[in-house]
């Protein structure tokens, strides 16, 4: 099997969601640790960290949201949250706080494995590797997996990691929200463009020396975003 | 039936404001001809009076200086120049009678004055009478002057009252007039006054209707008016409540059913992961369990999509949207690239602010329509005009009768052809969702005949291009 010894961790209140989950998950070969809630999340986490988190979002006591910053407070691991619709500010919150993809209820098991899967072959994406690449301050490294800014290392998500490598490998061309979804999520024409803006947003306060006036990853009205080399 | 409409027309009811008005102009017509009518009689009273009393005091007053000026020896032919010296009130004759003669005036025989005065004159008393002397109303006083054996008679005429009374009657007749007009008026402005708070309440109410349910009316610094403030608002409040209770409760319907839902899904995906385990007839069974969730699934989205257009808490997440990209992509999901696409934009970009989620789920019910229940797509056109842009979706299926056209986008309802749809067919939720949502775009969506003369359906969405458009600048 392809994904041996790669461990998900689920974090849902419902029981019989959670073992139906689990089920689906496992038959694609992954490790699933389940919690609860959010303190058993957060501890079994620090306990072990996985390869992937799955969060739904409507928890009792500390929420999805607040899950989903802790652990990006210490780990870049890819986090995908499970929210209840999809046309409420809880995908942009959720996105905000920091996950790196979502789903919206009821899913079908092969969605979730697709997505999944997209987040770890970006995370494990080893095989042809782009040079690195110089933009004035910003020295983007695709082969040590890091991001130097005036030589100091960014801390980035992988998600934000593979956005400004495909911005980069394609410096001074605009890429589309369309063309960000497919190559970065693996998503179709209709995937959600929050996503693509709210990592750009995200992505901008970590590299830009202002992020209101962006110096590297420009907003093209209309089209979509480039990389000003 | 027309002339049904007609009698109705004929008959219809006069509008508030102007029977407010008319009621007012009716109350000042009546109260300036009773007014008139009393000033006229009254004024004429009380002229005729002041006429009679001068005139009595000017006769006594010249009888006694006839009675200085006469002598023993005094002949009628002396009367006409004693006459001219006394005072004479206009439309007055004297005439005297000096013993057995008479000094008759111009106009009037002794016949002319009443008997009554001459009996009582003849016996030593003055007096006065109101008669109808040639034909006119006239005042005839007579006073005796004895030490003489004459008397003195005076003809006043009292129809040069007629005269002033009727200048006083015109005056009246116009202030009348002016009256009636003036209540007209009052009317009309004082009904406009009273109605000003319905007209608003009118408009509150439209606005209800329209969609607005938080619409309420300000109070006014008005305690008559409040009382219908406050019922109005009570009113609106409690449709409020009931409809918000109503939308609440199919979205908490829904949000419940999520959950087992995720479930099933889910298990029965893990059921599907192990198809090849499965006997026939258990693989037959978990296609059907599949299908209906599926089935059930959509359901409830499209349910819980539409108690949020219900409670007014669908929102639009705009973003730009290459039209002619958009329709490509839709059918490379829906699995139908191979269907002919006009396109009739000349090959320019043609882009629309909308929310691509949303679209795409009016495509995706339109073209799975086409599919399933119109006896599959045959073709879609894009075409634009300086406003707007539309795509159509043609079909060949037995068409949407005239009748139909507009109820196929009701909820639940599937029309006579319903009976022709195959067992896959929605809850009927989907063309009332696609409807909702062109509309969310300030568009429109309708069904018609296909151009080229097939049989099918044509189904058209219409949405506004934004005002930026190149194109429609130049247009």
């Amino acid at each position: 099997m392809m994904h041996v010894g790669t461990r998900i961790l689920t974090v849902e209140d419902d029981e019989r969601i959670r073992t139906a989950v689990r089920l689906a998950l496992e038959d694609e070969g992954w490790e699933v640790e389940e919690t609860a809630n959010g303190e058993e999340a957060l501890a079994a986490f620090t306990r072990e960290p996985s390869d992937v988190v799955l969060i739904d979002i409507m928890l009792p006591g500390v929420d999805g949201f607040e899950v989903c910053r802790s652990i990006r407070r210490t780990s870049a691991v890819p986090i995908v949250m499970v929210t209840a619709r999809s046309d409420t500010h809880d995908v942009v919150a959720g996105l905000e706080a920091g996950a790196d993809d979502y789903l919206t209820k009821p899913f079908a098991p092969k969605e979730l494995s697709a997505r999944i899967r997209a987040l770890l072959r970006r995370y494990r994406s080893s095989e042809t590797m782009p040079a690195t690449m110089h933009f004035d301050q910003l020295e983007i490294a695709p082969e040590e997996g890091v991001v130097r800014l005036a030589g100091i290392e960014v801390h980035l998500t992988r998600t934000e990691f593979q956005l400004l490598v495909e911005l980069g490998q394609h410096a001074g061309k605009i890429l589309s929200r369309e063309d960000l979804l497919e190559r970065v999520w693996g998503y179709d024409y209709f995937g959600d463009g929050r996503l693509v803006d709210v990592h750009v947003r995200r992505l901008r306060t970590k590299i830009e020396p202002d992020a209101a006036n962006p110096r590297f990853v420009v907003t093209v009205r209309g089209m979509g975003y480039k990389l000003q080399p | 039936m027309t002339t049904v409409t007609e009698e109705r027309r004929s008959i219809r009811p006069v509008g508030l404001r102007t029977r407010i008005s008319m009621a007012f102009a009716i109350s000042g017509l009546i109260l300036s001809v009773v007014l008139a009518g009393a000033t006229m009689v009254l004024s004429r009273e009380q002229f005729i009076e002041a006429r009679e009393e001068s005139a009595a005091a000017i006769a006594v007053n010249n009888a006694v200086r006839l009675n200085n000026q006469l002598t023993p020896d005094a002949t009628v032919e002396d009367l006409p120049s004693m006459l001219d010296s006394l005072t004479s009130l206009e439309g007055s004759q004297p005439l005297v009678r000096l013993r057995a003669d008479w000094l008759l005036a111009p106009e009037f025989g002794r016949g002319d004055i009443p008997g009554v005065l001459t009996a009582l004159v003849e016996d030593g008393q003055p007096g006065q009478i109101r008669a109808i002397v040639a034909g006119r109303p006239q005042l005839v006083i007579g006073i005796p002057l004895p030490s003489f054996d004459a008397a003195y008679y005076v003809v006043v005429d009292l129809d040069g009252v007629a005269d002033t009374l009727g200048s006083i009657r015109i005056i009246l007749l116009s202030a009348g007039a002016a009256t009636t007009l003036l209540g007209a008026v009052i009317g009309w402005w004082a009904s406009r006054r009273t109605l000003r708070p319905l007209r608003r309440v009118s408009e509150a109410a439209r606005a209800i209707a329209g969609g607005r349910l938080d619409t309420r009316l300000e109070r006014q610094a008005d305690p008559d008016l409040d009382n219908l403030v406050d019922s109005f608002n009570g009113m609106v409040e409690a449709l409020e409540t009931r409809i918000r209770r109503d939308a609440r409760f199919a979205s908490e319907v829904s949000h419940e059913l999520r959950s087992p839902l995720m479930t099933l899904t889910t298990t029965v995906g893990v059921l599907e992961a192990r198809r090849d385990q499965f006997s026939e007839r258990s693989r037959t069974a978990l296609d059907l369990l599949s299908q209906d969730l599926a089935r059930f699934s959509r359901m409830v989205e499209d349910l819980l999509e539409i108690s949020r257009f219900d409670a007014g808490a669908a929102s639009l997440e705009l973003t730009e949207i290459n039209v002619s990209n958009f329709v490509h992509a839709s059918l490379r999901v829906a699995h139908l690239d191979h269907v002919d696409v006009t396109d009739g934009f000349g090959g320019r970009p043609v882009m629309i602010d909308a929310d691509k989620r949303r679209l795409a789920r009016v495509m995706a019910n339109l073209l799975g329509n086409a599919t399933h229940h119109g006896g599959g797509l045959t073709g879609v056109f894009m075409e634009r005009d300086s406003e707007v842009v539309r795509i159509g979706i043609d079909d060949d299926g037995p068409g949407v009768p005239a009748s139909e056209r507009e109820q196929i986008f009701d909820r639940f309802s599937r029309g006579s052809s319903a009976g022709r749809r195959g067992g896959t067919s929605g809850a009927g939720l989907g063309l009332s969702l696609v409807w909702e949502d062109v509309r969310l775009h300030a568009g429109r969506v309708w069904v018609e005949d296909r151009y080229d003369g097939g049989s099918g359906a044509r189904f058209v969405i219409e949405l506004p291009l934004p005002l930026d458009d190149p194109e429609a600048a130049t247009t």
